[in-house]
């Protein structure tokens, strides 16, 4: 007598803590194993580009923090970086060491982040208990210099919102003497680790052509071998004046994935050393008083400050009619902003490019054939975070 | 820049008929071509030695309400190999079907469906051409112009229904939109003066 055996559909998700976020998983299971997972995204869709549609260019900025709310400053800089090169603006030097500083900054929450609840979803607590107290450290310095710890909307057309507070570049460098102990603590946690290399070693892997079809970007592309990095290729602002390294992966596996992260950490660090090095007192916005708002002082005394106080802050600046394609190196891939401008003070179009988005696409491809417990591993070392999966 | 250059003469004289227009602008280049050429041409600067765009990295739409070509479809690629980036586009009606490129990109699969669910374009031979961001049942395309930016319905949990339901909207204050544009063009010279402002201060 046979027996008829019909796989079984299992919902992960919308609410599980493995999901990170809000992601439905529907997976159909032969056993333990994974035949087909179709993700169900958009549960946090909040129609992020028409509203920008809506709002002038410097009342869209906010929307930028909340995509990747993980690293927020990262994606502001895509933003930015569009508008001024669309606006043919000079950014100042200052702001400019700035900026790649905080999205350093970015860049190691991020990490911290995905690397620490990584192992946690294979079962190890402590690296999140350890690294989840950085995190607020460096939040406090997003607090510090634009006064949000998550929701910035530090970065301008142009260069800053304000200058940094005394002390803070103080601060910071401490920091970076401080941290890279973290890391080792969090390395020897975890590197050698039997349970978490028997949870991770050639679970997920990506080949190079693959990483290539499937639109992969940042680490995703690197851990495969790929050396890419825009930073390094395309390089925007003050990063072809730093010295870093790009590290890259060797088998495309979740293990590798986690292994550049932990560089990227390191060699951030390094920037972040640089950018304080380097930094000199001065401007920290653009001079044009059409583009960037006068300083409460000005506006006291001059009448031409005002009124560009008052028109900056009602009908915002006009940006000329263009096209354009700007992409960052955001912490989880290429994240970029094509932006079509018409003319008046607010964007015709602004499409929003998610590193995220192609990464999770891939998830049928990535577990196909793996177990159900190897789910939240591929999940994690794919660095979801919904708010720009779904924008 | 020079790189640039050779890459659009390279374009223009490989793919002649094809093209519509080529140009360079913030260091990419910009390609128009018809509906017809799509998968011609995208699988040429895929697998040609010489352009090698092996990544898409995106697929949007542009809505001009007002054209009888109404959409544009932008097609974003990257060559990692010669560190280039490409904007494909082209015009099409409001009701037209347009090729899917997931036979040569698996990554514009769900890029599509964002398409289809974001704007109603229909594409043919897509796998699997559902809805990916809106939510289930949802009515209207969120980002054509001619859709309100408050949307047609609202969802609330119904406690007599024991469910959520959905209902138009109502809101206490429409969203106001004031044109704060003024027409007045400004002058020219303003720059200069700010800039020694800056220095007295």
């Amino acid at each position: 007598m046979t027996k008829k055996i019909k796989n079984l559909n299992l919902n992960f998700g919308p609410q599980h803590p493995a999901a990170h976020g809000v992601l439905r998983l529907i997976l159909e299971l032969d056993g333990e194993v994974v035949e087909k997972a179709d993700p169900h995204i958009g549960l946090l869709h909040r129609g992020t580009e028409k509203l920008i549609e809506n709002k002038t260019y410097m009342q869209a900025v906010p929307y930028f923090d909340r995509l990747d709310y993980v690293a927020p400053m990262n994606q502001e800089h895509a933003f930015a970086l569009a508008i001024e090169k669309i606006l043919k603006i000079d950014v100042p030097i200052r702001a400019q060491y700035i900026r790649v500083m905080f999205c350093e900054i970015g860049r190691i929450l991020s990490h911290i982040l995905n690397v620490t609840t990584q192992a946690l979803d294979v079962g190890a607590l402590t690296p999140s208990l350890w690294g989840f107290e950085e995190r607020e450290t460096l939040m406090t310095f997003y607090e510090r210099a634009s006064g949000s710890r998550l929701h910035a909307n530090y970065f301008r057309a142009g260069g800053v919102h304000q200058d940094l507070p005394a002390g803070l570049e103080n601060d910071i460098g401490k920091f970076c003497e401080t941290f890279p102990k973290i890391i080792n603590d969090l390395e020897n946690l975890l590197t050698d680790n039997r349970i978490f290399k028997q949870r991770n070693v050639d679970i997920g892997i990506v080949t190079k052509d693959d990483a290539l079809d499937y639109s992969f970007s940042g680490v995703m592309i690197r851990g495969s071998g790929v050396p890419w990095d825009l930073r390094k290729s395309q390089p925007y602002d003050c990063y072809d004046q730093l010295e870093f390294k790009i590290p890259v992966g060797k088998n495309g596996d979740c293990y590798d994935r986690y292994l550049c992260r932990i560089e990227e950490m390191k060699e951030s660090v390094s920037i972040i050393k640089q950018c304080l090095a380097r930094m000199e007192k001065g401007p920290i916005k653009a001079f044009d008083g059409k583009i960037s708002p006068p300083s409460k002082k000005e506006i006291k005394q001059s009448m031409e400050a005002l009124i560009h106080h008052f028109k900056l802050f009602t009908e915002g600046y006009r940006v000329p009619e263009d096209e354009i394609y700007t992409a960052v190196e955001a912490p989880k891939g290429e994240f970029g902003v094509y932006l079509i401008s018409d003319g008046s003070s607010k964007p015709y179009k602004c499409k929003i490019r998610a590193p995220g988005f192609s990464h999770l696409q891939s998830m049928d491809y990535l577990i196909k054939g793996h177990m159900l417990a190897d789910v939240p591993a591929v999940l994690g070392s794919l660095d979801i975070v919904f708010g720009e999966v779904d924008r | 820049m020079e790189n640039l250059i050779d890459l659009e003469k390279k374009i223009n004289s490989e793919l002649t008929t094809k093209i519509n227009k080529t140009s360079i602008k913030h260091s990419q280049i910009y390609v128009q071509i018809d509906k017809e050429d799509l998968i011609d041409v995208v699988l040429f600067l895929k697998t040609n030695k010489d352009f090698k765009f092996r990544q898409l990295i995106d697929i949007t739409v542009v809505d001009y309400p007002e054209e009888t070509q109404r959409f544009k479809i932008v097609y974003l690629f990257l060559s990692h190999e010669f560190n280039q980036r490409m904007i494909l586009s082209y015009f099409i009606n409001e009701n037209e079907v347009i090729p899917s490129l997931t036979s040569i990109f698996p990554s514009a699969n769900w890029m599509e469906r964002e398409v289809f669910d974001m704007y109603g374009v229909n594409f043919k031979d897509h796998p699997d051409l559902r809805r990916i961001l809106t939510d289930y049942g949802f009515e209207g395309h969120p980002l054509r112009k001619d859709f309100p930016l408050t949307g047609h319905v609202e969802v609330r949990y119904n406690e007599e229904k024991k469910k959520v339901i959905n209902e138009p909207v109502k809101l206490e204050q429409n969203y106001r939109n004031f044109d704060y544009e003024s027409p007045w063009e400004g002058t020219k010279y303003i720059k200069e003066i700010s800039e020694t402002n800056d220095k007295k201060n």
